[in-house]
């Protein structure tokens, strides 16, 4: 049978101020007729440069060899990629093959309306189209990817939709053509769950109704397991297994396979190490004041020139007791981050009461908190961002003890950044290092290690593992229990990712839309959850296994039928 | 050569104000985290009627800091006629002027003067100060609109272009040219312009507005704007049009060269920018061909922040335009300073500076009016 893509041999390297780098090499793939095929890996792996060479999209420092042959819809001709010259790679991009990007919010043009984005690439491939026919056509195209009232919206600019309505307008780009294949880049990756198992749904009816095959390329073991066919797991630019879909979960060969599904965090499954930890409630916790405590707290952000401003948290009430770790989660814009600000003295409390360790921060003055900052230690989402890029590693961790234990000296200092990177696996070599020249993870351990400079009593960990890898991601989590066992400092934990909430915390509160619409322990929310938007949360999450995750998306089908029906309409 | 340094500087200066006080939209903007809610036109037109009003306290402050600055050194006739009278004449003098009493009386006297329109006579030469800035106002006006045209039509193609090529030679040949531009100082780049097509191959004037025949031909016109282009225009007679633009050539190149360096660099640095965005690569992958990426898909997007820097950069026109004005005779509002500032004719000085500070105030909100109507997440 004729594949739709078939690439054999494919070397790609890049051209750098050190040499040529191999991204990746001796791949062969393919891809049949209405199949989906994932390609997993981490970071570096060369799947997306895998997947921009599909579309020649690789930039002029990479050079490539082998063959990309892709086929147009009919079958009819067949073209290598690596070989076509430009204006034939014009006419081949859109028409015979297309792309969904990881995030929607840039791959729109923020400039132009949707319908005109839409419009200018079939007037790409048909200049004499005129603009009538292809309005409707674009309507038609997001009318059938499910974006509401289409024919309103096709005027409408990028800001004015949602990330999932927007992630569904690029896939509307994708399919007006009529592509034979779709090369999907982490197409989920930068979306809240719920709207995840939307965007998977329809990807499959990409492959059920439209009859495209699609790459899939993705870290996500769960929406490998949710959509594929076929599976090639990529390590250091080369395909280390390639398989069906089932027996890659149930009988991996290769070491790596088996290490990176080892990795997946999965809700319950800690379940009983957390119960081996000290239950919240006890003796211990009950006699102390609480770290944190938190009563219908309210933050708005004000508005600018006069316009209202945005009501970030509403009525939320949240206790954190020393050594306690509570897990936040809830997905964008539901205030999760803004509590985490507050509770640190980044963001003004707008109402309520929010005593942090038994000071009230509701109308706090910056200079009377100043001395209650170095018992609040912040490990930041992006560690490549949150450090100063001229400073090294050492000068970094020893920042806060500079300024709130001037008294002990360098010497001392010193001794205690290399304790600190001591206790985060970090070589202290690496103290020397800048921040650039440290891996992801590293950078993250570093973060720790700063945050922890102070021995706080209160840690506030804002997404700290979302940024990285599956394996490095078990790392630094393992890393954070262990420390906060050995520590004992109470901690917010803010994650938009149940199973690693899961596996750290004492309790959870689920936020949405700036409210805690639950609250327990693991057990109690993940368990028996009560609050149908947790309900849709856990059964939106797709789980490392094609079998239960076919069964759970049957179950969701059913939860979002039940709420439809609930609403009064 | 007549040159004053303070002039750009004071410019400099009000467009540092008044960005104080209206903030250029989208250069400093942090990125979009949240989508907007859908707001209908509304919140666009009182975004509009709110920086439009700002407009006001920004003149005001800048007025007040113009006087204050003005009267700290002393007051206007001794700065004048100092040394050229006796002491008792000018004690006199400045009696009769009004500059003996306190200053908070003379400075809202000024603000009440300036609101009925009222600019004061100028002392070195007796005229109102109204009459002399709408006359050379007009001249001003013109060349920056000469050096504006011209450094549009360079600076924005050859921008993208560089953008374009990035990193290959037509690149470093356009980047070299765009800092020869505007790394040369103004004044030393119309002198070159002077000599080698007025002075070598005599095609164009030296300097002036006009020969003596169109200057003849203006003053007699009725109803003249002072803009020569319109009222040549309005005569219909080819020659003089000709005559018009010939004269305008060399200075509007010499002004416009130097802002079109800037702007190509600027072009060039932001569609770099953009270039690299998700949504190019996305267009690429759509079928769109190469150079419409940057034409269209880089370049207006790019062109958010490039807006906020050239309405500053008409800021700073206005005070290069000085230096130009001098070099070729030019008689507008920079010239006609250099002049009262030698002249030491404070009156005449703080009318020009008020009203630069004006125009600068006023394009700062023309520009916040186009970055909102380019940019689509200002203007819902």
């Amino acid at each position: 049978m004729s594949d739709v893509l078939s690439i054999r041999d494919l070397n790609i390297s890049f051209a750098t101020d050190h040499g040529a780098v191999k991204a990746v090499t001796g791949l062969s793939i393919s891809v049949g007729r209405g199949e989906v095929l994932a390609i997993v890996g981490e970071s570096g792996s060369g799947k997306t440069v895998t997947a921009k060479a599909i579309l020649g999209l690789l930039p002029e420092t990479a050079t490539s060899s082998g063959s990309i042959s892709l086929r147009n819809r009919d079958g009819s001709s067949a073209n290598d990629i690596v070989r076509v010259d430009k204006s034939k790679l014009r006419t081949i991009r859109g028409k015979d093959v297309a792309m969904v990007f990881q995030e929607p919010s840039t791959a729109l043009n923020p400039v132009f309306k949707i319908g005109w984005q839409i419009i200018e690439g079939l007037r790409a491939h048909d200049p004499r189209l005129n603009i009538k026919a292809a309005r409707t056509k674009a309507i038609e195209i997001l009318d059938k990817v499910g974006l509401p009232e289409p024919e309103i919206r096709v005027d409408y600019y990028p800001h004015q939709l949602s990330g999932g309505q927007k992630q569904r307008v690029v896939i509307a780009m994708a399919l007006v053509q009529n592509p034979g294949l779709i090369v999907a880049d982490e197409p989920t990756t930068a979306l809240d769950v719920t709207v995840q198992a939307e965007i998977l749904d329809l990807l499959r009816r990409c492959r059920d109704e439209f009859g495209a095959s699609i790459v899939l390329i993705t870290h996500n073991m769960g929406v490998v397991a949710d959509l594929a066919d076929r599976v090639a797991v990529m390590y250091r630019g080369e395909v280390v297994e390639e398989t069906d879909v089932h027996s890659l979960f149930h009988n991996p060969v290769h070491e790596y396979t088996k290490k990176l599904l080892a990795a997946v965090p999965r809700i319950g499954a800690w379940v009983d190490a957390t119960n081996e930890r000290t239950a919240p409630g006890d003796s211990l916790a009950s006699e102390q004041a609480p770290v944190v405590q938190a009563s219908n707290l309210r933050i708005a952000y004000p508005g600018r020139m006069g316009r209202p401003g945005f009501v970030a948290v509403d009525g939320v009430d949240l206790s954190i007791q020393p050594g306690e770790v509570v897990g936040l989660v809830g997905e964008s814009g539901s205030g999760k981050t803004t509590i985490g600000r507050a509770i640190a003295g980044l963001t003004k409390v707008s109402g309520g009461s929010l005593k942090v360790l038994g000071e009230e921060m509701n109308g706090m003055k910056e200079r009377n908190f100043k001395k209650f900052r170095s018992q609040i230690g912040f490990v930041f989402q992006d560690p490549a961002s949150s450090f100063n890029p001229l400073l090294t590693i050492e000068q970094c961790v020893a920042e806060p003890l500079w300024i709130h234990r001037k008294e002990l000296g360098e010497g001392a200092i010193r001794a205690k950044v290399r304790e600190l990177l001591e206790s985060v696996q970090l070589p202290h070599s690496y103290g020397e290092r800048f921040p650039h020249e440290l891996s992801g993870g590293q950078r993250q351990r570093a973060s720790l290690a700063r945050s922890l400079a102070l021995d706080p009593q209160l840690l506030i960990a804002d997404e700290p593992t979302s940024a990285l890898d599956v394996s490095v991601q078990a790392r630094v989590l393992e890393l954070f229990a262990e420390l906060q066992a050995e520590l004992k400092f109470a901690a917010l934990f803010i994650s938009h990712d149940l199973a690693v909430v899961d596996i750290l915390s004492d309790r959870i509160g689920v936020l949405y839309r700036g409210k805690l619409v639950e609250e327990g322990t693991g057990a109690e929310v993940l368990g028996d959850p009560r609050d149908p938007y947790t309900r849709r949360l856990l059964a939106s999450l797709p789980v490392p296994d094609p079998e239960t995750q076919k069964e759970r998306r049957g179950a969701l089908a059913q939860l979002r039928a039940a709420e439809l029906l609930a609403q009064p309409a | 050569m007549i040159w004053s340094p303070h002039t750009p500087t004071i410019s400099i200066g009000i467009t540092f104000v008044s960005t104080l006080l209206i903030d250029a939209p989208s250069a400093a903007k942090k990125p979009e985290t949240r989508p907007k809610r859908t707001r209908d036109g509304s919140g666009l037109r009182r975004y509009l009627i709110i920086r439009l009003l700002l407009i006001v306290p920004t003149i005001f402050i800048l007025t007040t800091l113009v006087f204050m600055l003005m009267r700290v050194t002393g007051d206007p006739i001794t700065a004048a006629l100092g040394g050229r009278l006796t002491a008792d004449q000018l004690q006199e003098r400045i009696h009769a002027a009004g500059f003996d009493r306190p200053i908070i009386v003379q400075y809202f006297e000024y603000i009440g003067q300036i609101f009925t329109g009222n600019f004061g006579t100028t002392l070195s030469d007796n005229r109102p100060v109204l009459e002399v800035l709408t006359t050379y106002g007009a001249a001003t006006l013109e060349l920056a609109f000469y050096a504006l045209v011209i450094a549009f039509i360079i600076g924005i193609p050859f921008g993208m272009l560089a953008a374009y090529f990035r990193d290959k030679a037509p690149d470093a040949f356009l980047r070299v040219v765009a800092i020869l531009f505007y790394a040369t100082p103004v004044f030393f780049a119309g002198m070159v312009l002077k000599l080698i097509f007025s002075v070598w191959l005599k095609w164009l004037p030296v300097s002036g507005r006009g020969t003596t025949t169109t200057e003849l031909e203006m003053q007699l016109l009725k109803g003249k704007t002072g803009i020569y282009l319109i009222d040549a225009l309005r005569i219909g007679d080819g020659a003089i049009l000709a005559d018009v633009l010939a004269h305008a050539l060399l200075p509007g190149l010499a002004l416009g060269l130097l802002t079109a360096g800037i702007f190509l660099r600027l072009v060039r640095t932001n569609v770099i920018g953009t270039l690299s965005m998700d949504y190019v690569d996305a267009a690429r992958s759509r079928g769109v061909k190469e150079f419409r990426l940057v034409r269209v898909h880089a370049y207006r997007p790019a062109l958010i922040p490039i807006i906020t820097v050239i309405g500053m950069q008409i800021a700073l026109l206005l005070g290069g335009a000085v230096l130009t004005e001098s070099t070729f005779e030019w008689k507008g509002l920079g010239y006609q300073l250099t002049q009262y500032l030698q002249a030491r004719d404070f009156v005449a000085v703080q009318g020009i500076v008020v009203l630069l500070a004006v125009i600068v105030a006023v394009t700062n909100f023309i520009v916040d009016v186009v970055a909102a109507l380019i940019d689509p997440r200002v203007r819902y």
